[in-house]
Order: structure tokens, then sequence, then C-alpha cells
């Protein structure tokens, strides 16, 4: 299944709603593309939504990490929301569940990031 | 115990990578894998494919990846290989490591590692090969066994 991605804004705050898979080739570029366009139109509080993700790889791994301090480095927030039980485990796995800011609440993630 | 052996030849692109991921989940199912450790074992295959792609022959046309699956009464043996300068294993990253835990490769031995229960890196200068194997667990194995 392809990745597709949509966004969406929520009190200042970016929902970017992805489905699929984040693997090598398509769905990482999806990803890479789609908050390279968010930062450059100054939207910087992303809230990645994930909850219809059924699949990540390495690649796709180090894709999140990338918006992750992307984002961060131009001054920017990247959370993570809604993870499957796969990516969860995933994330917990390479240690990265630490990293990321994860939430499982949509209305509680957007009220997480500062005004 | 009976055996029973496939191998594939397969170009070095992302077409290669994804068939290598689909063909390992049907036959881990095939060999009686419950839902959680085929997904574990398609990674795994996916991953080391991504390897013998990317980092091993590097998108040659005139490389090929080969990869073949063995089924015992006890193991999954799956077998990748390409045809890159070898893999130099003293160069494989700690993912864990605190300083690359935001790189944003160098993860795909570690999966590997994680998701198999044997898992042999053979470097040599004409490719390097991948040996993974699955144990088949529990039920799996008994009813496998007890068709035999």
């Amino acid at each position: 299944m392809i990745m597709k991605s949509s966004t969406r804004q929520v009190d200042g705050v970016t929902i970017v709603d992805l489905s699929g898979r984040i693997t090598l080739g398509e769905g990482s570029v999806v990803l890479r593309d789609t908050v390279r366009d968010l930062l450059s139109k100054g939207q910087k509080k992303i809230l990645l939504n994930l909850g219809d993700v059924n699949y990540i790889d390495s690649s796709g791994i180090g894709e999140l990490v990338s918006a992750y301090t992307t984002c961060k480095n131009q001054g920017g927030e990247l959370k993570l929301l809604n993870l499957t039980k796969k990516v969860h485990d995933l994330l917990q796995i390479t240690k990265l569940y630490t990293v990321f800011d994860v939430k499982d609440d949509e209305a509680a993630g957007v009220k997480s990031f500062g005004k | 115990m009976s055996a029973n052996r496939v191998s594939y030849t397969l170009d070095s692109t992302l077409e290669t990578v994804n068939s290598a991921e689909e063909t390992a989940g049907r036959i881990a199912a095939e060999a009686g894998f419950d839902d959680e450790e085929i997904i574990k074992i398609s990674m795994a295959v996916r991953e080391a494919a991504v390897n013998a792609v990317l980092h091993g022959n590097a998108y040659d046309p005139g490389k090929k990846v080969t990869l073949a699956f063995e089924r015992t009464g006890h193991d999954l043996i799956i077998v990748i290989r390409d045809q890159g300068k070898g893999l130099d294993t003293s160069r494989i990253p700690d993912p864990l490591a605190p300083e690359n835990l935001l790189k944003t490769s160098g993860r795909g031995i570690f999966l590997i590692r994680s998701f198999m229960d044997v898992v042999e890196i053979h470097p040599s200068k004409t490719g390097t090969e991948l040996r993974m194997i699955k144990h088949v667990h529990g039920s799996a194995a008994d009813s496998k066994e007890a068709s035999q």
C-alpha cells in the first residue's frame, strides 16, 4: 500500500494524517516532502498521526528521526500520535520511544504544544 | 525430517526489496509461523535485501542478489547474498549508543538481529552473505513434525 499524507490545522498545530507504509522509496519521500513543505511555510508545530501506518522499516525510522531533528533545528516541535503496536514496538527496541514525544490522544496532543 | 529449498536471483532494484519481503512473508506463513513472527521474518528479509541492493550492489544493474529459503522441521533458514565489495562488519554502528540514537541510518542489521534467532554475516571480496535462522516454535513445529 502506497503511503498517503494529508494535513489539517487544529489550534495552530498541523496534524499530518499518514496512512500506509513508511519504507525505503516512496513512503519515506512522501514523509520527507510533507515535513519540508510545512516547515518552509512556517508551520513548525507538527503532530504526525501514525494511526493508519501499518508498516515501517529502518529507512522509515530514519525518516522519522530526520523529520524530528529537522523540525527541532528550525525551532519547531514534532510529536507522534496514535502509534500502532508494530510502530510502538519498533520505537521501543530502537530506544527512540524516549526520544520522540508520543501522544495517544489528539486533543491532548494538540494542547501539549506551547502557544 | 525433510527439507525443501527455493532460491531466487534478483536484480539490484527497489522492486527486489519489496519482492523479497513478500516472498519471505509467504514462505514464513507456509512454514507455520504465527502472524507476529511472519512480520518479523519478512522485516528481517526486507532489511537484508535493502543492505544487499543499496549498500552491497549499490543498485548496479550488472550485479545480482540471490535469496534462498530452506525449511527444515525446526528452522527456516534464509540466505541472502550480494556481489558488492563485502560489508566491513567492524564498521556496523551500535544504533542504541546515545551518540547514534538520532542517526538517520544504521539500524538495518540491528533489526535483523532483533527479529531472527541466528544471524551470521560472511563478508568477502566478492560480496556479503547474510545467513539468518528462525526457529519454528511450539505448535508450528509440532504440527509440521506430525505431518511428516
